[in-house]
C-alpha cells in the first residue's frame, strides 16, 4: 500500500514538473543564443527591460517600506475585524489583471473617484512611468505582505517579550529582533512580489498605457512583438525568464538554501 | 493511479469534443478585429446551424495566432493586407472584402480639438494604435500625408500605443487621452468624431476568409457569405460600416 502511494506521488510530481517546465523550456529551445542577443540589440527591447527593472525596483521599495510594518501589525495584534483586514489586503492576489486595471482606473484614473484630487495635486499617473509603478505596487504587494505576515507570525512571541522586558522599545524590538528573525521569509516575499511585478501586463496596459521607454514594460513589448515578430517575442521572453530565475536563485543563495522552504512552511 | 489518468484524459478529451456537444449545434469559432465587436456580437446569435464563438482582438494578434497553429474557422480583419498575407501563406481561403470604414479623430464630447492640426498643439495627449495593428497603421498613413513638421509634433504628443482599437477608445472614455484615431464605428457615447479631410482619409477595407483546416469549413463559408448579405451585413450597416467595396 505504501509503495503504491509513493509511486503516485512521484508520478504526480513528474506530471507537475513536465507541465510547468515544458513551456519554459520551449522558449529556450525555440530561440538560439544568437537570436537572443540580436533581439536585445533591437530598439525598444532594452528600453522595455530597463523600464521593467526600474519600475519593479520602485514598486518593491514602496511595498517593503509600507508592507513590512503593516504585516508586523497584522501578525502581532489581535483586533476586531482582523480577519477581514487580512482578506482585504490579500484580495488583489485573486483579482484578474483586467479587473485590477479597471479598479485602478475607477479609483485613481483621470475620471475616477480620486482622479480630480490627484490631478489637483499636480500628479499625473496615466501614460506616466509613475502609473506603471502604481499598477505594479497594487498587484504585487499582497505577495509580500502575506509572506511577511506569516513570517512575523511564526516568531516565538517570547522572544519579542524578552526584548521588551530587557528594556527595548517596541520600535527597537521590531528593528533588531523581529526583522532579522523574519528576514528569510521577508526575502522570499520580496522575491515573489518582484516576480509578479516583472510579469505584470493587464493592469499596466489598461491603467498606464503602452509607450516605449515610458510605460512599455517587457511584457507589453513581448505582446507587441508577438503579432509581428514571434522570434523577437521569444527572445525577449527568454531574457525575462532568465532575469526572473536569477532573482529567485539570488534570493535562495542570499537567504540560505532554506529561505524559500522555510517561508513556504510558515506560510 | 490509473483511474486518475483516465479521468484526466477524459476531461481533456471532453474539452476538445465540446463542438459536438451542446444540443447538437456545431461550434463555429470566429476570430475578428476588435472594431467588429458590436455588429458581429449582435448578428452572430442569429446564425443558424452553429453556436458562434467570437474571439475579438487586434487583427495582427489574431493573425499571429493563426500562424502559430491556432485554428479558428473564420478570420475577419480590419484590413485586407493581413488576410491576403495569410492566404499567400496557405493559411486562409481567398479573402473577400466585406465592409469599409472610415478613420476619424475621436475626442471626448467636451474636447477642444476640432482639426488634425490641433493635435499638434503642445500638451495634447494622444492615444493611437500600435504600428502593428491596422488602426495604428492607418493612423500612420494619415500622419505621413501631413507636412513633416506637423507630423513630428503629433507623434511627439503620443502618450500610448494601444494593441487594439478598443484600447484607444478606453483611454478616451476614461479621460486619460485628449484625442485619438479610431474608426467612425467606434465612436461611443461620450465621444465625438472629427472627420478627416478627404485627402488624408486612408482606404479602410475589411477582409475575411475561411481558415485552412477549419473544423467547420462549410459553416464558415456560410458565415463568410453572411457578412456580405444577411443579418451580419445588416448589422454592419447599422453600426455605420460601409458596404463591401466589391459588391
Amino acid at each position: 500500500m505504501r509503495s503504491w502511494f509513493a509511486g503516485a506521488l512521484v508520478v504526480a510530481l513528474g506530471l507537475a514538473l513536465t507541465f510547468l517546465m515544458l513551456p519554459v523550456l520551449a522558449i529556450f529551445l525555440d530561440s538560439s543564443p544568437a537570436d537572443l542577443l540580436a533581439s536585445l540589440g533591437e530598439p525598444g527591447a532594452l528600453d522595455a527591460l530597463w523600464l521593467s527593472l526600474r519600475t519593479t525596483a520602485a514598486a518593491l521599495a514602496i511595498i517593503v517600506v509600507v508592507g513590512t510594518p503593516a504585516a508586523y501589525f497584522l501578525a502581532t495584534r489581535r483586533f476586531r475585524g482582523r480577519a477581514l483586514v487580512i482578506t482585504l489586503v490579500e484580495l488583489p492576489l485573486v483579482l484578474p489583471p483586467a479587473v485590477a486595471g479597471i479598479a485602478l482606473l475607477a479609483a485613481v484614473g483621470p475620471s475616477g473617484l480620486f482622479g480630480g484630487l490627484i490631478a489637483d495635486a499636480g500628479i499625473e499617473l496615466t501614460f506616466q512611468t509613475a502609473g506603471v509603478i502604481v499598477a505594479l505596487t497594487f498587484v504585487a504587494s499582497p505577495f509580500y505582505v502575506r509572506q511577511a505576515q506569516a513570517s512575523f507570525g511564526a516568531i516565538d512571541p517570547r522572544w519579542l517579550e524578552a526584548s521588551r522586558t530587557l528594556g527595548a522599545t517596541e520600535a527597537r524590538t521590531f528593528a533588531r529582533v523581529a526583522i532579522p528573525t523574519a528576514a528569510p521569509g521577508l526575502l522570499a516575499g520580496g522575491a515573489l512580489a518582484t516576480g509578479r511585478a516583472l510579469g505584470e501586463f493587464g493592469a499596466t496596459l489598461m491603467f498606464a498605457g503602452s509607450l516605449q521607454g515610458v510605460t512599455q514594460t517587457a511584457p507589453l513589448a513581448i505582446y507587441e512583438r508577438f503579432s509581428t515578430d514571434f522570434e523577437d517575442a521569444l527572445a525577449l521572453s527568454a531574457v525575462l525568464v532568465a532575469v526572473s530565475a536569477a532573482i529567485l536563485l539570488a534570493v535562495k543563495l542570499v537567504g540560505g538554501a532554506g529561505a524559500l522552504g522555510d517561508a513556504a512552511r510558515s506560510g | 493511479m490509473r483511474w486518475v489518468l483516465v479521468v484526466a484524459l477524459a476531461l481533456l478529451a471532453g474539452c476538445g469534443d465540446e463542438a459536438g456537444a451542446g444540443g447538437g449545434d456545431a461550434r463555429l469559432v470566429v476570430s475578428a478585429a476588435s472594431s467588429l465587436t458590436k455588429p458581429l456580437t449582435a448578428c452572430s446569435e442569429e446564425f443558424e446551424g452553429a453556436d458562434v464563438r467570437l474571439s475579438f482582438g487586434g487583427s495582427d494578434e489574431l493573425a499571429a495566432q493563426i500562424r502559430q497553429g491556432v485554428k479558428p474557422d473564420v478570420y475577419a480583419a480590419a484590413n485586407t493586407r493581413l488576410p491576403d498575407e495569410l492566404a499567400k501563406e496557405g493559411l486562409l481561403s481567398e479573402p473577400v472584402k466585406f465592409a469599409t470604414n472610415e478613420l476619424v479623430i475621436a475626442v471626448p464630447a467636451d474636447g477642444a480639438a476640432t482639426s488634425v492640426e490641433d493635435l499638434a498643439e503642445p500638451g495634447v495627449k494622444l492615444a493611437i494604435g500600435a504600428e502593428t495593428v491596422p488602426v495604428g497603421s492607418y493612423t500612420r498613413d494619415v500622419l505621413a500625408r501631413l507636412p513633416s513638421g506637423v507630423q513630428k509634433k503629433i507623434l511627439a504628443n503620443v502618450r500610448s500605443e494601444e494593441p487594439d482599437v478598443n484600447g484607444v477608445v478606453g483611454k478616451l472614455t476614461q479621460g486619460a487621452a485628449d484625442a485619438g484615431f479610431v474608426y467612425t464605428t467606434d465612436i461611443v457615447e461620450g465621444l465625438k468624431a472629427i472627420a478627416l479631410p478627404e485627402a488624408l482619409q486612408p482606404s479602410v477595407a475589411y477582409g475575411a476568409g475561411v481558415v485552412e483546416g477549419a473544423k467547420q469549413a462549410d459553416l464558415a463559408q456560410r458565415y463568410l457569405d453572411g457578412l456580405t448579405g444577411g443579418p451580419c451585413a445588416d448589422a454592419l450597416a447599422d453600426a455605420g460600416f460601409g458596404p463591401s467595396p466589391t459588391g
